[in-house]
Parts: C-alpha cells; structure tokens; sequence
C-alpha cells in the first residue's frame, strides 16, 4: 500500500465525521427546520460550549456510573462465565435461563431499582452493570466450553487436572472472546446508565437531555447525544487497542 | 526380546449399546519397540491409543502397563495428534515446555530447573532441525515445522511411551518422508516405545518393528506382521524391491479387511 492510500484510510472516519455534520447543518437550513424540533449543527455546537459547566459536570456523573457498572459487569462476567464454561452441565444448564433473562428490556428493570434503592447513582449503576454483563459471560463461556478435544487429552494423558486445562488453554484461549466482548460491553453500559438517568435520576447526561427536552432546548439536547457518543467511543478505542495488544496472536491476519 | 512393556487381554471397549468399537485385543509390546496400527478408517485405531494411555478404561479385559493394571491417565506416555494442536499464544519453546508445567514431578520444579528445562527444549528442538525458531509462534511456522514442534512437545518429559495418531497424515509427500527420518532418528537415539496410528503403509513399513492390522468396527487386530528390515533403515529402502513387495502384502491384506 501506498503512503497516500494510508494516510487516506486513516483520516477516513474523520471524513465521513465532516461529511455528516456537514450534510447535517445543510439539511435543516435547506429545509427550514424549527430548532425546537431538529437544531442544526451549528446550534448544537453553541449549546455544546454555552452550557460546557453542567455538560462536563453531568458527564462525569454519566461515566463514573458507567464504569462502575462495567467494572461489576466484567468481574461477575467473567467469574460467572468461567464457571458456566468450564461444565457442559452447567452450561447447558444456565444458558437457557441467561438468554431468556438478556431479553428482559433493562429499562423495565429500573422502576425496580428505584423501589429498591431510591433515585441517584445506585440505579443507573445497577443498570449499566446488568445490561452489559451478559455479553461478557457468554463470550467467556463459549471460549472455554469450545476447547478442542485433542488439546484436552495431550495435557489429560499427562496427569492434568481440569483446572490445569482450563487455566492453561481454557482461559487463554477464550482471551480473544472476553476482550471482543468488552467493546461490545462499554457501549452497553453506557445505554444502561443513560436509561436509567432519564426516568430515575436528577444527575447526569440522561438527566440533563430530559430537563432540557421538556424546555424545548433541543440544541442542549443533541449536546448531551453527542457527549455520550463521544465518551462511549473512546471507551470502545480504548478496549480495542487493549484487545490488540492482549490478544495479538488471534489478529494476525489483519496486520501483516 | 525384554518383557512385555504393553499388555492387552481380551480387551473390548463399547462406547455406548450400537455395540464394541475394539473387540478381543490381545496383544504385547516389549519396551523399546516400534509398533504401528493400520486399518481402514473407523476401525478404532484411535481408540486402541486411549485404551493404552488410560485415557479410557476398556468394558471388560485389561490391559496393563509396566506390570500394572491402568486405571487413569498414564504420565509416561506423551502424545501427538494430525493436528499440531499448538497453543497460538505460546512460542515453539513454551509450547514444548507446556507438559513440563504439567506432569509430575516437573511441575514443582519449573520455576527452579526452568533454565535447564529450557535447555532440552532447546536441545530437542535442534535435534528436529527447528534450531532458530524458539522464539517463533506456530502460525510463522509451516505445517510440518508445526509437527516437529508437536513431536517434541510430547517427548520433552521424556516419556517411555509415545502415542502418535497419524501425526504426518495431514503433510505433503516430501514433508512426511522428510519428518518420518526425524522420527527414525529420534528414535534410534533414546528408543522410546512407540504406538503409531497410520493409514499410511509405506509408513507403517518403514518405521515399524511390527505392524498390527486391523479389521472393520468392531476393530479386532486380523495380522500382526513383523519387519524384518535391518536398522538403521535409509529412506531409500522405501524404493527398493524387497520393502515394495512388503507393502503389497500389506495392502492386499487391507484390501481383503475392506471387501469383506
């Protein structure tokens, strides 16, 4: 490939940024479109560093929940995962029961969390933990219950126990699913976190896009959608370059 | 001839009620010997080598190893597959060293003998011609590369009993002649027991001090033929007139098994 060519696919995501935005502020003036109903870019943008004091601080709120709720996501994933992985019983057992309860919309869950904990933090932590564990878990499991037969028996013929098997190849093996799964999980705790702010919080970005939607401010609005999409694609960045540098020998195609 | 090393009688195994896979298996290894099972497919060649690693405990017989009835897994034995089955997080030398920080009583040794440990990988690996790719990961190696590092991977605990189940099935030609002189060597050099899985006759042929073979499910060994063919054997023999009329007789043997 050519330097011009890879200069060009690097910058691409940032075009098609620009070409968005820019489609975006053509669109509502060619067409007229009361801000109140769909605000421009421009308008986005001047809300965006007008009200930057209470977006920051609602930020914050917004990703310290997140990240809680993450966190409880990746180690109960992981613990859960590894045991529901490492015993086709159970796994045959539990797998039903995950699916069924992953269909469950979590925001049906947060009038719930509110009964149980009152409004604030702990629901829109609870939120984000339970939307975003469940992707981790199964990734978890499938790595280790997919282990090849053949690897078992030459380490089975040594005197390995099952937890040396899944402690040596198991786990290792399933490394590439569980830091997949971590992107994918990110993203989600910020959906949970955000649902929940919306209807069961007076802090944070969900919080703040309600407030703002019942005065009419659409312009603050679309600043909090742009805020959470922004955090939640760093977040993602930020796994995705770990996932490489973690599991670089599952990615081999991609870089040589 | 030393004393039986290996010992079936009356072994049959049944995996579930559709009836035995392996049926009145009786047979004995003497310690140092080179066998070789050949059959056509589904014959439960493969089954013979969990029965002999105690991997799998037989319906009725016995089947004994070292004078001692087997019960579990056996940690004398390595093993190695068609498929490389190498670790792709682990370099060539920590595939090698895995069954080391397994198998008793390295296991509580490693971190203390782990540079002398690392020193007969190295060893081992050289003596298969992979001098140089320690460091290297099994995808930068080619298939047959992959197959040494295996091999060595299943005789770095220095087992006295090698299984191998048709571990150059899936290399070229050249590749299989190429790693069956690595075996040959390997071999000569510590005389290990071997049990070799094949299809592969002229494999059988040259390898092998005897070859047992095998009939259609359920597996009963129909001929155990032994070769008389002066060690060290060179690849050449493979082409002349006495091996070429040995695998003949074999193959009309199997074609026989086949027809019936």
């Amino acid at each position: 490939m050519t330097k011009n060519n890879q200069l060009i696919e690097r910058l691409a995501p940032w075009i098609a940024v620009v070409a968005l935005v820019i489609i975006w502020e053509v669109t509502v003036r060619v067409f007229d479109v009361p801000s109140f109903i769909f605000p421009s870019a421009l308008e986005t943008a001047q809300a965006l560093v007008t009200y930057s004091g209470p977006i920051a601080m609602h930020s914050w709120q917004t990703f310290w929940t997140t990240l809680i709720g993450f966190g409880l996501g990746v180690a109960v994933g992981l613990v859960l995962g590894f045991i529901i992985g490492s015993s086709r019983f159970l796994y045959n057992a539990c797998y039903p029961l995950l699916v069924g309860f992953n269909a469950i919309p979590k925001v049906a869950f947060v009038p719930i969390l509110v009964v149980w904990f009152g409004i604030g933090s702990v629901p829109a932590i609870l939120t984000a933990f339970l939307i975003c564990f469940f992707p981790i878990v199964v990734n978890v499991a499938t790595g280790l219950a997919t282990l090849e037969p053949e690897m078992e028996d030459v380490l089975r013929v040594l005197g390995a126990r099952r937890m040396d098997v899944l402690l040596k190849v198991g786990l290792p093996r399933s490394l590439p699913y569980f830091f997949a799964s971590l992107k994918v999980a990110i993203t989600l705790a910020f959906v949970g976190t955000v649902v929940s702010e919306t209807v069961a919080s007076n802090q944070g970005i969900g919080y703040l896009m309600m407030s703002a939607g019942s005065q009419m401010r659409m312009g603050l609005v679309f600043a909090g959608l742009l805020v959470i999409s922004a955090m939640a694609m760093v977040m993602y960045e930020l796994f995705a370059q770990l996932e490489k540098r973690m599991t670089g020998w599952a990615h081999r195609g991609q870089n040589r | 001839m030393s004393a039986a090393f290996v010992t079936f009688d009356d072994v049959s195994l049944a995996y579930d009620a559709s009836g035995n896979a392996i049926e009145d298996i009786n047979l004995s290894i003497h310690e140092g010997e080179f066998v070789a099972f050949v059959g056509p497919s589904g014959c439960g060649k493969s089954t013979f080598m969990k029965l002999c690693t105690g991997l799998h405990a037989p319906t009725t017989g016995a089947v004994r190893v070292d004078g001692e009835p087997v019960t579990g897994p056996l940690k004398i034995s390595g093993m190695a597959f068609q498929n490389a089955n190498l670790l792709p997080w682990r370099t060539t030398l920590d595939n090698v060293l895995l069954p080391l920080e397994i198998v008793k009583p390295y296991r509580h040794q490693f971190r203390k003998r782990r540079e002398e440990f690392v020193g007969w990988a190295r060893k081992l690996l050289k003596t298969v011609g992979l001098e140089g790719y320690e460091e290297q990961y099994p995808w930068q190696l080619s298939g047959g590369m992959q197959q040494r590092a295996s091999i060595c991977r299943a005789l770095i605990h220095q087992p006295r009993l090698l299984m191998l189940d048709e571990p150059f099935g899936a290399l070229d030609a050249f590749t299989r002649e190429e790693l069956w002189c690595v075996l040959r060597d390997l071999w000569e050099a510590q005389r290990f027991t071997v049990v070799l899985v094949t299809h592969d006759l002229r494999e059988a042929a040259f390898l092998a001090d005897t070859v047992y073979i095998m009939s259609r499910r359920p597996g009963r060994v129909i001929e155990r033929r032994q070769i008389e063919l002066p060690r060290p054997r060179a690849l050449e023999t493979t082409y002349q007139k006495p091996f070429i009329d040995l695998v003949q007789e074999l193959r009309a043997q199997i074609g026989e098994v086949r027809s019936n």
